[in-house]
């Protein structure tokens, strides 16, 4: 059991997703999704313990040896963004009981928890295997159960968007497979620790650098599409705004964050840290449109009137500070990228978990609407406030941490434009958090009809998250060290 | 309670406690407020209970948790953190008896939010006072930002509103954009956060890079209130008055000079500090601050602005004081905290009994309100004298020290202007008490009959402060002890 | 001068760039997602030519006399077999790329399945499947 614990992480959600579908009932399929998101979390807890302490661990599948089989190699980053989406999924499909009876009508239900499933066992899919087209059937796996599940949101704009997101999904995607081709076609191998031994003796050799330089470049291209990296961002706030609640919640916290890691696969993994930077100069473009995607999409954020939409266009903000924080290219500022990618999916899922609390009782995220429910529903309101101090890099919140880490990774290569943004960018999310705060603090309602709580099937999963966020602000050693260390094997990899 | 560990963290839980209480019993406002009071006394019993360790020479202190690796959330209680927490702790309940009768006189809604927060407040001033390391210090110097938003827009009016947004809009501005890029600054230089004796900064960077950090730092503590980063206070004084008497005359401005006092002493040192270009500019802006902050105030019809100015200027001293880098500049602030925190809350209570008894917040309309109001206006008279500096109130020895530090500095320019500010503040605030007492009131007055004293709970406090004011003149000795230790732990 | 040996990989090109300015350019939904059924048809025909090696034979095992009857090699009957078999050397074919465009058609196909119901669901809900109406549809909203 625990010797392939590697794949039963991915296959246990996998087969579980036709039973789910099959049944094609609301409740049992539930309990189906449930048992497997739970059991992907323990298993991912197991294996983040085991890679801690023995080191990295290499699964071969039905027993065939690389480079012949596929292989699953889960070292501490994967083994840490494993444990990301899996908890993510956990606490998210526990909030989508209520909030998908109330979004969702009652026959598409089994077949929403099977696509719930299907994700999962595609985003940690993406995260353990060590072959890279394994990677490109994964990312295809989770897309497409992204884009039916967000097609499936109560306004029609969620069929567009969806629509719009498999366009733009499906040309990242294959991208990625061009670029995986043209590694395979000048290697003759697609397992990630053969092509880190190879590309750079071929890179080195000169005969045939061009077209290592061309796969390198589509897949910059194709994975900044998957992980919104502006200005590839387009399909994200649609997407995020018209999807129903509960997805938005996990998407926002998992997807992109899985898609980051695969940019640290390749770039620091398999083409190796002195490739990517030394030689095609990443930083110099990666570094660029983080800033600007920082800035730009934070102060769209701030003149935002539907909250879930301020909270994506925020997302593409805070994509921009991870992968600032890698294309510094030291060890501190890969950190502080892992960093942030785990305290955003918390603080993240946390702000949209309280959104579809609001959405479940008043049937609306805008803000305008949200009048008075500081008072009316103060559960709710407390935990957006909770998340929001996070967004804002209150000290005692994870927001802190990331801002910790970037700030010193910014004074520490000396770069000061990139601590001025970083903080210019905290001080707008101030902006735009307090313009959700002030109208649901100090407006009161027009009308008197009375507005409930949310119920507390919704409520503490958000807590749980809200929780961690705090959690996790005050004791940030655990998650300092699985990144710092995380961090220090992917830039030591080229030694 | 024998660990001096735990007295540490007890003074700083106490409040939080007490605010705890103060839910649970909100059902029944005379136990609510008894809470208060009484948590109230208990915490300055504990902080009394430190100062006789600190006067022994002991610094009692705690390791709480470590947040990222190195960096820890740690007490230590030193004698200038006392001189705050002394100030702070004693002042609270004083505060609290007087807020019973100002929130029931004045018939304010949300007294259970009110109080709940107060006292959330006053755990992230002792929090403060007692930081061991530049990361607590920030902790608790936003938390003490984000508690006390509830309370400066506690009426919940678009005036509140529009307050709140500048005050944490400055508040924040600084402390995250200036302060904190300063503290990871000094942790990448110096590789610790501990504040030490001497300081930590010395010898490990370039002077230019040093004179840096300390503008960040003394602009980015946004309480300090240094001009241009001022208009936060005089937005906050729409809050209820009690608000406006602790927080923003006591523990939140202090809070703010007490950081650049403790900066400059404990991570520059002194020493480090006299060879820094930027010292002297820094003094300079702080003379600006005092002279336009006295002229501003001057302008003000309004009572509470005209004291919010007021306490702009007065803040100032105390930032010049640690930027003279001297002994007496030293010694002079660390007193000023003292010492102006006793003269404006009476001050502030003053005002505030004059708008709950004579609903009048103008002072072109206090002609004559001496004669039916005789204990606030003396009250006021007695605080005006020692934000002034004249004998016989406590604000005098602070200025002298102060004075004599510009001396040694040899900065005759910085007497000056000390000297300019407290004419200015002689004709600003003693304006009031002239007018009360030695005009007539004026026909169209509302309510001309009916005029009384404040509540006597009020009235009662400010005595006490008052009282305190005068007695700091004739025994100043516990503050200048304590600063007196600071100096010569942190001067060698 | 073009070589004609690369004379596939222009193909892939042309239909790459074909489907890709159908997939931009178009309002029509469907159109657009034959543009992209056109973009990742070429990616199967490049991977295709990747696993071409000239002379090469069909990538199928022949159990060659000297060291056959492990299980696992496949008995092919035939002609070419047995004048291949005297060879000291066969020359195959990369099988790999052809293995991995299996799975990318199926990819393929699923892609194009959700994204045609996607566009029907549209329909349903819009009345029409031109971009620039919807677009108007919902900036009227």
């Amino acid at each position: 059991m625990s010797q392939n614990l590697p794949a039963l992480l991915v296959v246990v959600p996998m087969m579980l997703a036709p039973i789910a579908a099959l049944i094609n009932r609301s409740g049992p399929a539930w309990v189906i999704a449930t048992s497997g998101a739970w059991f992907a979390f323990g298993a991912a807890v197991q294996l983040l313990r085991r890679v801690m302490t023995e080191g990295m661990i290499v699964y071969s599948l039905g027993g065939w040896v690389a480079p012949i089989g596929i292989e699953y190699r889960i070292d501490q980053l994967a083994a840490f963004v494993t444990l990301i989406v899996s908890a993510i999924a956990a606490v998210g499909v526990l909030y989508a009981r209520t909030s998908v009876a109330s979004e969702i009508e009652e026959d598409r239900h089994a077949l929403f928890y099977a696509a719930f499933l299907l994700n999962v066992c595609g985003l940690l899919g993406i995260a353990i295997t060590g072959d890279v087209f394994n990677v490109f059937v994964f990312l295809e796996i989770s897309s497409l159960s992204a884009y039916s599940m967000i097609a499936l949101g109560q306004d029609r704009r969620a069929l567009t968007s969806a629509f719009q997101y498999l366009i733009m999904g499906s040309v990242g995607a294959t991208f990625i497979v061009i670029g995986i081709g043209l590694l395979f076609v000048m290697t003759g191998t697609l397992g990630m620790a053969d092509l880190a031994e190879r590309i750079p003796a071929i890179w080195a050799s000169g005969d045939g650098d061009r077209t290592i330089a061309v796969a390198f470049t589509f897949l910059t291209v194709g994975v900044t599409l998957k992980l919104a990296l502006f200005p590839l961002h387009l399909w994200l706030p649609n997407a995020y705004t018209y999807a129903p609640s509960a997805v938005t919640g996990y998407m926002a916290a998992t997807s992109t964050k899985v898609s980051i890691y695969l940019l640290l696969r390749f770039f620091f993994s398999v083409f190796g840290v002195e490739f990517s930077f030394e030689q095609m100069r990443l930083d110099a473009i990666l570094m660029p449109l983080a800033l600007v995607a920082i800035l730009a999409m934070s102060s769209v954020a701030i003149y935002q009137s539907n909250v879930k939409r301020l909270l994506a266009f925020s997302s593409v903000a805070q994509i921009g500070y991870m992968i600032l924080g890698i294309s510094f290219g030291s060890v501190i500022g890969v950190a502080a990228g892992i960093i942030h990618l785990f305290n955003h999916a918390l603080m993240k899922g946390a702000l949209f978990m309280a959104m579809g609390c609001v959405m479940y009782r008043i049937g609306s995220v805008r803000i305008e609407d949200m009048k008075g429910l500081g008072k009316s529903m103060p559960w709710t309101m407390a935990a957006f406030v909770g998340g929001g101090l996070s967004m804002i890099g209150v000290p005692m919140t994870v927001g802190f941490v990331s801002k910790w880490y970037l700030l010193q990774a910014a004074i520490k290569g000396g770069n000061w434009l990139a601590a001025v943004v970083v903080v210019v960018g905290s001080l707008m999310a101030l902006v735009y958090i307090w313009k959700v705060i002030e109208v649901a603090y100090f407006k009161r309602r027009e009308n008197d009809d009375p507005i409930e709580e949310a119920p507390l099937s919704l409520l503490i999963p958000t807590w749980t998250l809200v929780a961690a966020s705090f959690w996790f602000g005050i004791d940030a050693g655990t998650t300092s060290d699985v990144a710092m260390s995380a961090a220090e094997s992917l830039l030591g990899m080229m030694q | 309670m024998s660990d001096p560990g735990m007295i540490v963290l007890l003074t700083v839980l106490l409040p939080v406690i007490g605010a705890g209480l103060v839910l649970l019993l909100r059902k029944n406002e005379n136990a609510r407020e008894a809470a208060t009071l009484l948590t109230g006394a208990l915490t300055f019993a504990h902080v009394l209970a430190l100062l006789r360790l600190v006067r022994a020479g002991e610094s009692p202190g705690l390791d709480i948790l470590e947040v990222v690796p190195n960096v820890w959330l740690s007490f230590e209680v030193e004698p200038l953190g006392m001189v705050f927490a002394l100030v702070a702790g004693f002042l609270w309940p004083v505060t609290s008896l007087y807020a019973i009768g100002y929130m029931r006189g004045h018939h304010e809604e949300n007294q259970t939010r009110f109080f709940f927060f107060f006292a959330i407040a006053i755990a992230g001033a002792m929090g403060v006072a007692f930081s061991a390391n530049l990361f607590t210090l920030f902790v608790f110097y936003e938390f003490l930002t984000f508690c006390t938003v509830p309370l400066v827009t506690h009426h919940q009016s678009d005036e509140a509103k529009k307050s709140g947004r500048i005050y944490l809009g400055i508040l924040l501005t600084t402390s995250v954009g200036l302060q904190l890029v300063a503290i990871i600054w000094t942790w990448v230089l110096a590789g610790t956060l501990d504040f030490q004796a001497g300081g930590i900064l010395a010898g490990t960077a370039s002077a230019g890079i040093l004179s840096a950090i300390l503008v960040l730092y003394v602009y980015g503590v946004g309480k300090a209130a240094l001009m241009p980063f001022h208009r936060w206070l005089p937005a906050a004084m729409v809050a209820p008055t009690p608000v406006s008497a602790l927080l923003h005359a006591v523990a939140v401005v202090k809070a703010g000079v007490f950081t650049v006092l403790k900066i400059s002493v404990y991570v520059f040192g002194v020493d480090l500090l006299q060879t820094l270009t930027t010292t002297t500019w820094l003094a300079w802006a702080a003379a600006v601050t005092i002279i336009l902050g006295s002229l501003v105030a001057f302008r003000k019809d309004n009572l509470k602005a005209r004291l919010a100015y007021s306490t702009i200027s007065q803040l100032s001293y105390i930032v010049l004081g640690a930027m003279l880098a001297n002994e007496l500049g030293i010694i002079g602030g660390g007193m000023h905290i003292a010492m102006h925190a006793f003269g404006k809350i009476t001050l502030f209570f003053a005002a505030g009994a004059i708008m709950v008894a004579a609903h009048e917040k103008k002072i072109s309309r206090m002609h004559g309100l001496g004669r039916t109001m005789p204990i606030t206006f003396g009250a006021f008279f007695v605080g005006s004298l020692s934000i002034i500096g004249l004998p016989p109130a406590g604000g005098a020895w602070s200025k002298w020290f102060l004075g004599m530090g510009t001396l040694e500095a040899s900065q005759f320019g910085l007497l000056a202007v000390l000297m300019l500010s407290s004419l200015l503040g002689l004709y600003y605030l003693l304006e009031v008490p002239v007018k009360a007492f030695f005009f007539e009131r004026p026909k169209d007055a509302h309510q001309q009959d009916g005029v009384h004293e404040a509540p006597t709970p009020s009235l009662i406090a400010m005595c006490i402060t008052a009282t305190a004011t005068v007695g700091l003149f004739v025994w100043p000795d516990l503050f200048h002890e304590l600063m007196q230790m600071v100096v010569s732990g942190g001067v060698r | 001068m073009i070589s004609f040996a690369l004379f596939n990989y222009w193909a892939v090109i042309v239909l790459m760039m074909v489907g890709f300015y159908a997939l931009i350019s178009r309002d029509n939904l469907v159109k657009k997602l034959i543009g992209l059924n056109i973009f990742q048809t070429s990616v199967i025909m490049m991977y295709v030519s990747f696993g071409k090696i000239s002379g090469g034979t069909a990538p199928i095992l022949i159990e060659s006399g000297g060291h056959g009857g492990d299980g696992h090699g496949v008995q092919v009957a035939g002609d070419a077999a047995h004048a291949m078999r005297d060879n000291a050397e066969i020359l195959y074919s990369n099988p790999i790329p052809h293995v991995l465009m299996l799975t990318a058609i199926v990819v393929g196909v699923a892609t194009l399945a959700l994204g045609l119901s996607l566009v029907v669901r549209i329909k349903e809900a819009y009345g029409t499947i031109e971009e620039d109406e919807i677009t108007r549809m919902d900036n009227a909203a």
